[in-house]
């Protein structure tokens, strides 16, 4: 990659980054206020008893998320780090550990970047992820099954991918992401909740609004889209982590084998990762977007009726453009596609 | 309005001198930087050969030849100075080392210990970091040289003292009797 091209991919990510956010904090104001214009229209003509005129729901809510947004922009990386139960790895204490930390001193020479912080996460199955602000705060972790399953040059590959999220601040984005999708899963569900709830209360009065033809038309539009929102919001932010992730991929792919010089090694590392059909129980949902390979169960893997589906491109068109980078024939005829 | 348009042209000009003249500068660090990289690998290299040699000096004392050749690569390594020299030696002393590992794979009680095995990984990971300092250093180098030489930076390469950057040859430069061609680019001595 150039410089300009690396320049322009950082700068994108760092744009997505804001608006993430700011779609962030929009988006459960929007909840909020649109709860509020709920209650307000089935109270509004109650004679007696409680109106909603204040829109307190709202106004905690925007309260929320901002402070959830500056969380996420400030100690998202440790939440990450923290929901994975990882560990960090200070004192190596095991010929695989120091491995790894030579690995990572390695390719964070290769890429040029200050050494990220490394962790171990206590799970058998193999993967690892990169998170952090930007690169002077990053950091690398990786499963015990990584580290059991894979030898050193593989192991530098995977490294290399990470290093390689770091260098073009996918990790700020993807970090966000994850701190925001599981607020966004959380609130979500208590809105549901709570209209259910709402509901019940509410009919008592809306009954007997309707018999006077309250209920100014365009309010009643305004509540349908926001009940739309709130069914739909968690499908959204979903799909949007794993169209965010699935482009990196490839990129970090590329990058991290112009780092080692040894795409063989990445491809061969997927494949094994790609063979152990367990999933990675303690990487949250929230957070499978970031692992370089997905954590669910593999079994769908590699099929292309579910390409639009996963969190990642399937590991068969990865190999297919890694092989590709070192000349070898490729088996399947995916390269050009997409 | 005649003379705003040329104090327009004037003020492009001048910015795209500065914006090319800053370019340049921050590139030439970086390649200072990228040596220092090396320089820091090198010298941890260094560092932990007299470790290596001291741990297996005792079961492979008939393979004298071998551990002086190693030690006399090192001594030479720690006082090339320039990047060609340096690039020469250390290239050597990766051979010898190479040869060293090699031998040592015929000792079973060596690699028993455990001892050689992480010293062997020490030294292997710092071989690794080392080439990929070389290959950082080559990349910022082919990339501050091909600035310089591009129209139409190259015009503010002179204001800039831009000289091209001597690239890490690959092992054993003199034997493939490259042409010596000193463009003046002193990397710090080692």
């Amino acid at each position: 990659m150039t410089d300009s091209n690396l320049f322009e991919q950082q700068a994108k990510n760092r744009r997505r980054s804001a608006w993430l956010t700011a779609g962030f904090v929009v988006f459960t104001a929007w909840v909020g206020f649109g709860g509020d214009l709920g209650i307000y229209l089935a109270t509004k003509d109650a004679q007696e008893g409680y109106r909603h005129v204040v829109p307190i729901i709202g106004l905690v809510l925007s309260l929320l998320a901002g402070t959830i947004a500056w969380r996420s922009w400030a100690h998202g990386a440790e939440q990450v780090l923290r929901a994975a139960a990882a560990s960090e790895l200070v004192e190596p204490a095991t010929p695989e550990q120091a491995r790894l930390v030579n690995v990572v001193e390695e390719m964070a020479i290769a890429s040029g970047l200050p050494k990220p912080r490394v962790w171990i996460v206590p799970d058998s199955d193999p993967n690892a992820f990169a998170t952090g602000k930007d690169p002077t705060s990053a950091h690398v972790a990786v499963t015990e099954g990584l580290l059991a399953t894979l030898d050193r040059d593989e192991l530098q590959g995977v490294v290399a991918h990470e290093m390689a999220h770091i260098r073009n601040y996918d990790i700020r984005l993807m970090t966000l992401l994850a701190a925001m999708i599981g607020a966004i899963l959380i609130a979500s569900d208590l809105m549901r909740n709570f209209i259910r709830y709402g509901g019940r209360l509410g009919r008592p009065g809306s009954s007997r609004g309707g018999g006077k033809k309250g209920g100014n038309p365009l309010a009643l539009v305004v509540l349908g889209i926001w009940l739309l929102t709130l069914i739909v919001a968690p499908l959204v932010t979903r799909l949007l982590a794993m169209s965010v992730s699935r482009k990196r991929e490839f990129l970090a792919d590329a990058t991290g084998a112009q780092f080692t010089r040894n795409p063989m090694a990445l491809a061969s590392a997927l494949e094994k990762l790609e063979a152990a059909v367990g999933a990675t129980r303690s990487i949250a949902k929230g957070a499978a977007h970031m692992c370089i390979v997905d954590p669910g169960q593999r079994v769908l893997g590699g099929k292309a009726g579910f390409r639009g589906l996963g969190s990642h491109p399937p590991i068969s068109e990865r190999l297919a453009r890694l092989r590709a980078m070192s000349f070898l024939p490729n088996r399947s005829p995916a390269v050009l596609s997409e | 309005m005649g003379i705003l348009i040329v104090l327009a042209i004037v003020a492009v000009v001048l910015f795209w001198l500065i914006g090319a003249y800053n370019g340049l500068i921050a590139l030439k660090n970086r390649v200072l930087n990228a040596w220092k990289q090396i320089d820091v690998q090198l010298k941890r290299r260094h560092d932990l050969i007299p470790n290596l040699i001291e741990t297996v000096k005792g079961a492979m004392s008939f393979e004298r030849q071998t551990l002086e050749a190693v030690i006399s690569a090192r001594n030479a390594a720690i006082g090339a100075q320039g990047v060609a020299a340096t690039a020469k030696a250390e290239g050597e002393l990766t051979q010898a080392l190479g040869r060293l590992f090699a031998l040592s794979e015929s000792y079973p009680d060596l690699k028993a210990t455990g001892n050689v095995a992480q010293l062997q990984e020490e030294l292997s990971s710092t071989e690794n970091k080392i080439a990929f300092a070389r290959q950082l250093y080559n990349d910022e180098a082919t990339l501050y040289n091909t600035k310089q030489m591009q129209f139409p930076t190259n015009m503010v390469a002179g204001m800039a003292s831009a000289t091209p950057a001597e690239l890490w040859e690959i092992e054993d430069a003199a034997e493939r009797a490259v042409p010596k061609v000193d463009f003046g680019f002193k990397p710090p001595a080692a």
